[in-house]
């Protein structure tokens, strides 16, 4: 159980930012991912919240190489993933895949379920005959709880949860060791991603999958994953067990994190102690020096905060944290202070980790 | 008397070709001056519909709607396009989900704070603009001089989000409807909005109807809660009540339905199975009955009435009995 399946070294993404219209000046880099080490052991799940433009997918996207990396190496079952090319890099890809987020936007609308399962399967010669392939197709609707009718069907056809089914079975069609899977509840409605959790859930103790989850919601990560990886700014700021992450937070942005997540239920809502954090996340483009929490954080010092960059440490058996005082807070020698919030200049526009759920108009309402 | 008293409201939009779709089906709720009110449902459920609905925002050809809307002594539905504008904004404030397409990107944020202080209160331009500063400094913007001549696209979206704040809040409103006002946001920011909201509904007694499809921040906000599903209130009750002890078998399954931050690790959800596609009209019974594990015959034939059960409002045949885990179901 314990065997590594993933290992990432010192992962660096980092988006060149042109500008001029003849001559494409680069002009600065945005510090998308910047520095993450993580390991992921085989038949676990490793979750990895963060707030939008933390760099949580973008880091998923360069461990299959969907963005290349500029900086480190991925290594996937003894194999250095990063320095692969071509066909060598294709043959890989099929035991790494991925489930996105929005199911609608990622399943071809022209394309009928069975074309879309079968997509995969030709691509890597796994189509040897057509009843084997028949076979298989059904075997895979039946894991994902799909009846075998939908096979004829458009996407269109179905609700968002069964939707996201369908592409769940799609990744799951080439036998995959690892799954990414990129905010696979956030678009679907409550009572539906209980749904699509627990069927994520049990495909892993079904097939002995690896899952990588990438989710904001810390509640569904926390249900689902062994391991979380808590980021901000393009780092790891803390990595531990879900249940030592959420009993004893170390770093700062994990508590104000776990703070701030509404629980349903009253009682707690009226007792619980909530640390607000002052301001809005720094631009990736022009991240602080330092810890690059400093500009937020309740607990920061005088000395070392906004010069030196923490590394992640492992401070209790399997607890790591990037913070230069985690043990003062955590003893509480350390108090917390205010933090006046510090502009923030924005320059893009709405994140598309954040799905707006509700209809969007009346037409929308009245044809969902 | 009750500062908003919604009832029987009813939404029904007309569609080419196609069966008029009833969006919001008989919804009845009062919020009293200085309460909260939390309307919580899914995507589809008539939430918005309902707020735009009072707000008199809903196309006048194609949405035809009936029942009343009466604040504080008056009937908003009957009300002209004139009269109403006089009210929106002034009386009633709304904010919205997506604040980026709610503002007017290419008006200095300055000015869309003002336009609503000139036009209610008849301010002069220049003290409006330092009325204005005002208004940004209290929710909470930083350097609020330089933010008025500035673009909402300039502005992040818990920023953008307040100055809507402020914006709705312009005129003190006796009533502030806010439809999905976190939605778009981080949990972090989340959190600061609705601190900020909570805050101000309280200095100004400024009663809040709360829409959203979090029951989590329904839990901390709200002081009554209306749970809506296929534009019916199936349940409505005081948040307390209804965390403690769901009766209604959506409301139960909902709750057991989300993963709890601080539920031990393993347990596994319990999903409601099927989806919203599944629902039958109200005329044929319960629209949640093929969804529901609790159902019984009645429940595909015979619509639940609105009954009053010590106090809170319950739309169903068989409830859950209180304390009952939730029922274990295949997902279809």
């Amino acid at each position: 159980m314990s065997e590594t399946l993933v290992s990432v070294e010192d992962m660096k993404v980092h988006f060149p930012i042109k500008r001029g219209v003849f001559l494409d000046r680069t002009v600065g880099y945005v510090y998308a991912v910047d520095g993450v080490d993580l390991e992921i052991k085989r038949g676990e799940t490793y979750g990895l919240v963060g707030e939008s433009g933390c760099g949580k997918s973008t880091l998923g996207r360069a461990m299959l190489r969907l963005n290349e990396p500029t900086n480190g190496r991925m290594v996937f079952d003894g194999t250095d993933v990063s320095s692969l090319k071509g066909e060598e890099l294709r043959r890989m890809r099929r035991r790494m895949q991925m489930v996105f987020q929005d199911p609608l936007s990622s399943l071809d609308p022209r394309q009928s379920v069975e074309s879309i399962l079968v997509e995969g399967l030709r691509a890597h010669d796994l189509d040897k005959s057509k009843e084997q392939t028949g076979k298989r197709l059904r075997e895979l609707l039946s894991a994902v709880g799909l009846p075998s009718t939908a096979l004829r069907k458009y996407p269109h056809e179905f609700s968002g949860g069964q939707r996201q089914r369908i592409g769940i079975a799609r990744a799951l069609a080439l036998e995959p060791d690892l799954i990414v899977a990129d905010e696979p509840v956030s678009a679907l409605d409550v009572s539906v991603q209980a749904q699509v959790v627990n069927l994520l859930q049990e495909l892993q103790d079904q097939f002995g999958l690896t899952f990588l989850v990438i989710a904001h919601d810390l509640a569904v990560v926390k249900h689902i994953s062994d391991r979380v990886g808590v980021m901000y700014l393009g780092g790891l700021v803390e990595e531990a067990t879900a249940d030592d992450l959420y009993a004893e937070p170390l770093h700062p942005y994990t508590r104000a994190l776990l703070s701030a997540i509404p629980v349903p239920d009253p009682q707690v809502e009226d007792r619980r102690e909530r640390i607000l954090l002052a301001g809005d996340l720094p631009s990736p483009a022009n991240p602080p020096s330092g810890c690059r929490f400093h500009t937020r954080c309740p607990w920061r010092q005088a000395s070392k905060c906004d010069t030196d960059r923490p590394v992640l440490r492992e401070i209790k058996p399997g607890h790591k944290v990037a913070c230069h005082w985690a043990e003062d807070i955590e003893a509480g020698v350390i108090k917390p202070h205010e933090v006046a919030p510090i502009l923030i200049e924005e320059t893009d526009t709405m994140s598309p980790d954040v799905p707006l759920v509700g209809p969007a108009s009346v037409t929308e309402a009245l044809n969902p | 008397m009750a500062l908003l008293e919604v009832r029987d409201l009813t939404v029904v939009f007309e569609r080419k070709g196609e069966e008029p779709f009833t969006a919001v089906d008989g919804v009845n709720f009062d919020v009293e001056p200085g309460q909260t009110v939390g309307l919580v449902g899914e995507s589809g459920c008539g939430k918005s519909v309902t707020s735009l609905a009072i707000m008199g925002l809903l196309p006048k050809r194609g949405a035809r709607i009936t029942g009343s809307v009466v604040y504080d002594g008056t009937e908003l539905l009957k009300l002209s396009d004139r009269q109403m504008r006089d009210r929106r904004g002034r009386d009633l404030g709304m904010v919205f989900q997506d604040p980026l397409s709610s503002l007017n990107p290419v008006i200095p944020i300055g000015l869309q704070v003002t336009e609503v202080l000139e036009r209610h209160r008849g301010m002069p331009r220049k003290e409006a603009m330092v009325e204005a500063k005002d208004l940004l400094d209290k929710v909470g913007i930083p350097d609020p001089n330089r933010r008025l001549s500035e673009y909402p696209h300039q502005l992040s979206g818990g920023m953008r989000q307040r100055a809507l704040i402020a914006i709705a809040l312009a005129c003190r409103p006796k009533l502030l409807i806010a439809d999905e006002p976190t939605t778009a946001l981080d949990v972090t920011i989340q959190a600061q909005i609705l601190s900020l909201m909570k805050e101000l509904v309280q200095d100004l007694g400024t009663a809040l109807v709360m829409i959203t499809h979090d029951l989590g921040v329904v839990a901390g906000l709200c002081d009554e809660v209306n749970v809506l599903y296929g534009g019916k209130v199936v349940e409505k009750a005081m948040r307390h009540e209804l965390f403690a002890k769901p009766r209604h078998p959506y409301t139960h399954g909902l709750l057991a339905s989300i993963p709890r931050l601080d539920a031990p690790r393993g347990e596994k959800l319990t999903p409601i199975k099927g989806s919203v596609a599944d629902n039958i009209p109200w005329e044929q019974g319960c629209a949640f009955a093929p969804r529901c594990p609790n159902a019984l015959e009645v429940c595909t034939s015979v619509t639940p009435a609105e009954e009053d059960q010590l106090g809170r409002l319950l739309r169903c045949h068989n409830p859950v009995v209180p304390g009952t885990p939730a029922a274990e179901e295949v997902p279809v």
